[in-house]
Order: C-alpha cells, then structure tokens, then sequence
C-alpha cells in the first residue's frame, strides 16, 4: 500500500504546525474568469494547506491551467478573491506575489547560461534585499546541487536535455525563495520514463523543502502517485477536492468516477427498492430518491466472476481482453448496449465469445 | 524495398542533372546582366580617369554637403524608426487587441505605395499650399523643402524594415519567457531589456541594417519634398542625378560608388548575420 511513505509525509506536518492544525497557505473563493464569451473558470473556491502539494487535475479545457495563472497573478480574475497568508493578493501584481512558476515549456532565458537563469530572480530584487554577488553564488550553486545538475551551470538552455531544462526551470522558480511553487504541467514534454523518475524526484524534493506546492496535470496517475490532495476541475468547475484515496474510492461526481480510473457506465433499473440490470438484481440499496432507468457506475476490480451454475448478479459474454499491467482486462457484453470489464488473473484462460457470470461487489449511482 | 522506394522519392522530387544545371546557369546569367554588370560598370565608370579624378569628385563642397545631409537624414530617421519597429513589433506579437490585422497592414503600406506618392502627401500637407501651410509660415516653421521633409519622407519609406524583421521572430518566440521574468520580480522595463531585448537583438540588428540602407539610397519621396537646393537639402542620390544631367559621369559615378560600396557592405553584414544567428533570426532556435 505504500502507507509507511504516506504517513512519514502526515507526521511531518503535524510537526510543522503542532496545535495550530493547518495552516491555510492559499484561499481562493468565488473566482471567475472568462475568455470573451467563454467561461474558463466558474465561481471557483479552494483552499491550499501550508506545506501541502496539491494537484489540479482535469481534461484540457477543464479551467485548471487558467486556475493556476490566477493565483501567480498572471491572469487576473474577473470576479472573486485569492488570499495569500490572510492578505487579498487579488489586485496585487505578479511580481508582488512571490510566486515561484515553472512553465509547461520551461520558458528558460535562451540567452542566458544555466547560472544566469537560476539568479535572474535574485538579481531583479530592489538593492537593500539583493543578496551580494558572493551570495547568489553560493546559493545558486546550492540550487544546482538540489536539482542535481553540479558542474552545468555555465551551459545554456539549448545545450541540455528536456529534463535538465526543466530541473534548472524549478531552481530558478525556488530561487526567489517563493511562498509558493505553481508548476503548469511539469512533466508534460517529456518522455515517460525520464517522467516517471522526475515525478518521484520532485516528491522527494517536496518532502525536503515543504515547499507549498500546486501543480496542473491532466494526467490522473501523476495526480494521485505525487500529490497530498487532488482538486478536479471539469468545464471549470471543482468537482471534488480529497486525498488521492478519497477520490479514487469515494468519487462524488460521476465525473470524477470515470475520470479517476477504470469505470463502466450500465443502464439498470430501480423498483421495489432494488436495483435490476436485464432482470438480475444487483446488490446494493439504491436511495429513496431514485426511480425508474438509471446509471450505475462499477470499476473492474469490483466484479468477480463465478460459476456458471452459481447464482450471479450480471451475466454476460466476454468479447476481448487485453493485459494491462499486472493484470488481464476483459470486456464483457451484458447486452446490446451495456458493457463491463472485469480484471482476470494473468494465468487464467480467457475464451473469447464465452459466457461468463459475474458478482458485483461495488457500484454506485450519481444524482444528476 | 526501402532503397527502391527512396530512389522513386528521389526522382520525383529532384530534376534530371540537365535541366537543374540549367535553371542554375539562367538564373547565374540573369543576375550577371541586371545586378552584377551594372554594379561593375558604377565602379568603372567611377574611376574612368583614374583615382585622383575620384577623389576629386569628392572635394567638391556640394558633394560633401550631400554626403553629410545623407548621414544625418539617416541618423536620425533609423533610431525613430527602430523606436516604432520594436514598439510595434512588441504590440503585435505579444498582445491581443482590435484592430491588430488593420494595424499589420499598416505598417506594409509604405511597400505597396509609391514613394512619389509619399512625398507628395507630405506637399499636400506641409507645403506652401498644404493642410498646415498657412500655420506653418505662420511659425515660420520650415518643413517642405528642408530637413524635417527629407526626414519625414525617409521614415514614411522605410518605417516597416525593422517591424517586419520583429514580429515574426516575437511571435514564434511568444510570452512565456517574458512571464518568467515578472513572475521572478522583474518590472515591465528590466522584462524588456533582460528577455525581450536580447531575444530579439539579430533580428534587430538585421532590420536596421535594411532600414539604414534604404534610408540612404531613397531617391522617390525624397526628390519630391527636397527642392534640390545644392549643398542644402541634396542627398547623394539626388546629388547623382544632377551631376548626371549635368554629365559630369565621373562624379556621378563616384557618388554611385558610395551607395554601391554601402549596399555591398549590407548584404555582406546581412549574410554574415544569417549564417551565425540564421536560426535566431528566424524565430526555429530551440529553447
């Protein structure tokens, strides 16, 4: 379960804050944001936690990527406020917001070195809060050691790799010692292996700086393996905010249900206070309030297959199967219109066009 | 099967030997007899009687006078006109707002318009007669005919060389490095000159190279808003055409020389710059 890493993380904050409990870093509410006609962003509110990295979470087009550009202050709201530490930071400028912000596409100056580049913010400060020469030195070469690029800083931006780049783009952001680090997309360019070892890296960075972090990503994996909380956007909106755990198992929206790992959508029926799917009873208690044709939403892992002879809530004709990581995925057609997958062993023997029965353990409906 | 498929690609896309030769050799030969040959002829006829006659030529005051107004129309319409370039380029590339397509357009229209034209607009609004006329002499403000024409018709010719250069570069280029900067604390100036500034300087200086060279060698709109007073507000390649019709061809030629020596100079620096920076002035470096 990887809950020794997971718990180490929460101690730690409990140590940063003691009684206070959480401090609340960054507060946005009722934020509004549209492109001409277009909404981008609808009546948002969201609380960042002191320390905390967060994940935002959506398709393209969901409103995250604006979201984060009005907190740097990039972009200004149309309606609604964003507090930093308790202060409204809404009209204050985005140099005033000591905000440090890595671009999708890094956005390092090209004609500057890799040195440069990370000292850039330092060198912007007014007189009395520059440090000396000597002192941007020295923590520039400490950034570079953090971001594990010693030795490259008299290179330029053309001369390193994706992921270099993007490591001396987040030096440079944590060089202004900023209150809070936004990252749009941050492995979105790269290739998915030096993604996967930056994603660890960046966690690791995260549990040594408690660094207040967001980060944009459309990618639901990245979000629930880096981030302490997930906040989903879908047509800009928030849909659900939790832990990784909440909202892969305890998904509000049905948004959120499908979006958020492998889910079958099925027509099924509710009457008697039951839940029927083509005449088998499927056992959960719907609420009182629901009647008639509804949806229900079941996650592979959630249906069991039985034998034939024993009694079965689905039944059903499997037609494909494919692995998928550690398992294999089969599709199973219950009717004309309603389909299931269902996660087999590696070992077992799948027989397509053969008929299969299956045992629900979860499922869910969402009210519209 | 993949060397067989790449040979039907060659033969497709590349010319028999023959006939790319012989695009080559028209296009060599036609460049030999309207470029190159006339430019040879300046320097032959240029020195005709010799160095001393070429020298000569250019003792004479008037010359001088010509060369210094050359200078100084250029000296001041190519930093107003680098001023307008880098602010308009600026506008264009990096913001949003209406009219932009109106405004592009604009700043091409000294290429579709005559130069005589341009001068002419300048007559019909600061001449003796013009719009201000009456204003003007009121003042005893001195426009037609003077410096300040010569300037205005220059920077009319040659405003869209340095905007030109910009835009496309600033564009390909985009925000997100300027962002960077004010996210790290730098005001919209220091932005400028730290990221926009140094992003843009090949092309910059590519624009202005083009824009000085047009400045110098602008006869139409020039000619019209000039008066041809001698050693007044002659420029050299007003000054070539009186001492041509005056034939007096070695000076003429001589006069010719420079601008010729100057336009040399200009491609030499242009290809220079494309040959380093060829990526940078074209907006593909990577970043």
């Amino acid at each position: 379960m990887g809950m020794s890493y997971l718990v180490g993380g929460r101690i730690d904050c409990v140590c940063r804050f003691g009684n206070e409990g959480v401090v609340v870093e960054i507060k946005i509410s009722g934020v509004t944001r549209n492109y001409g006609a277009t909404p981008a962003l609808r009546g948002i509110d969201l609380d960042i936690r002191s320390g905390e990295l967060m994940a935002l979470l959506g398709p393209s087009g969901s409103g995250k990527t604006t979201l984060l550009r009005v907190i740097a202050g990039l972009e200004a709201a149309d309606r609604g406020n964003v507090l930093f530490g308790g202060q409204d930071a809404t009209s204050l400028p985005v140099q005033k917001r000591n905000v440090g912000f890595v671009f999708q596409h890094y956005a390092l100056f090209r004609h500057l070195s890799v040195f440069d580049n990370i000292a850039y913010g330092l060198r912007c400060r007014p007189r009395s809060l520059r440090p000396s020469a000597k002192d941007i030195r020295g923590r520039v070469l400490k950034l570079l050691e953090l971001v594990q690029l010693e030795g490259l800083e008299k290179r330029f931006p053309t001369q390193l790799s994706g992921g270099q780049r993007q490591r001396v783009a987040l030096a440079r952001a944590l060089a202004v010692e900023p209150d809070v680090l936004l990252l749009d997309e941050p492995f979105g360019a790269l290739d998915a292996k030096v993604r996967k070892d930056l994603r660890r890296w960046l966690r690791e960075i995260h549990e040594r700086t408690g660094q207040t972090t967001i980060f944009v990503t459309h990618d639901q994996d990245e979000a629930i393996e880096l981030a302490d909380r997930v906040a989903i956007l879908n047509k800009g909106l928030l849909e659900q905010v939790g832990t990784p755990d909440e909202v892969y198992d305890d998904p509000e929206t049905a948004f959120v249900m499908s979006f958020i790992g492998e889910t079958a959508k099925i027509k099924a029926e509710v009457h008697e206070g039951a839940v029927w799917v083509n005449g088998g009873k499927v056992p959960i208690s719907p609420p009182d309030t629901l009647t008639g044709d509804v949806e229900l939403y079941i996650r592979p892992w959630d249906l069991r297959p039985v034998g034939l002879d024993e009694p079965a809530h689905l039944e059903g004709i499997i037609r494909s199967s494919r692995r998928v990581g550690n398992v294999r995925r089969a599709q199973v057609s219950l009717d004309d219109n309603n389909a299931v997958e269902i996660d087999l062993p590696l070992w077992s023997t799948i027989e397509i066009g053969a008929p299969v029965n299956l045992a629900v353990t979860r499922a869910r409906f969402f009210e519209k | 099967m993949s060397e067989q498929i790449s040979k039907k690609f060659h033969r497709v896309v590349e010319e028999t030997t023959l006939i790319r030769r012989l695009l080559i050799a028209i296009t060599v030969m036609f460049l030999a007899l309207v470029l190159l040959l006339p430019l040879a002829l300046v320097f032959f006829e240029a020195l005709s009687r010799g160095w001393n006659a070429y020298w000569e030529s250019f003792a004479d005051p008037d010359a001088q006078a010509a060369i210094w107004l050359t200078l100084v129309v250029a000296g001041i319409s190519v930093p107003l006109n680098l001023i307008f370039g880098v602010a308009a380029a600026w506008a264009v590339a990096k913001f949003e707002f209406r009219g932009k397509s109106l405004l592009i357009t604009l700043i091409d229209l000294p290429f579709s318009v005559s130069p005589v034209v341009a001068g002419l607009i300048y007559i019909l609004l600061f001449g003796a007669q013009g719009v201000f006329g009456k204003w003007l002499s009121a003042y005893n403000i001195q426009i037609i005919f003077a410096l300040p024409g010569i300037v205005l018709a220059t920077i009319f010719v040659t405003f869209p060389f340095v905007a030109r250069e910009l835009i496309p570069l600033m564009q390909e280029q985009g925000t997100s490095e300027e962002e960077a900067a004010l996210t790290l604390g730098a005001s919209g100036w220091r932005m400028f000159f730290t990221v926009t500034l140094p992003n843009a300087r090949w092309a910059l200086l590519y624009g202005v190279l083009l824009c000085n060279a047009r400045a110098m060698g602008e006869f139409g709109a020039v000619s019209v808003v000039s008066g041809h007073i001698r050693g007044l507000t002659n420029t050299m390649p007003l000054n070539v055409e009186i001492l041509y019709n005056e034939y007096n061809a070695v000076a003429a030629f001589s006069m010719a020389s420079l601008l010729a020596m100057l336009a040399i100079l200009t491609l030499v620096a242009k290809a220079l710059l494309e040959w380093h920076y060829g990526n940078e002035l074209s907006g593909r470096g990577a970043h």
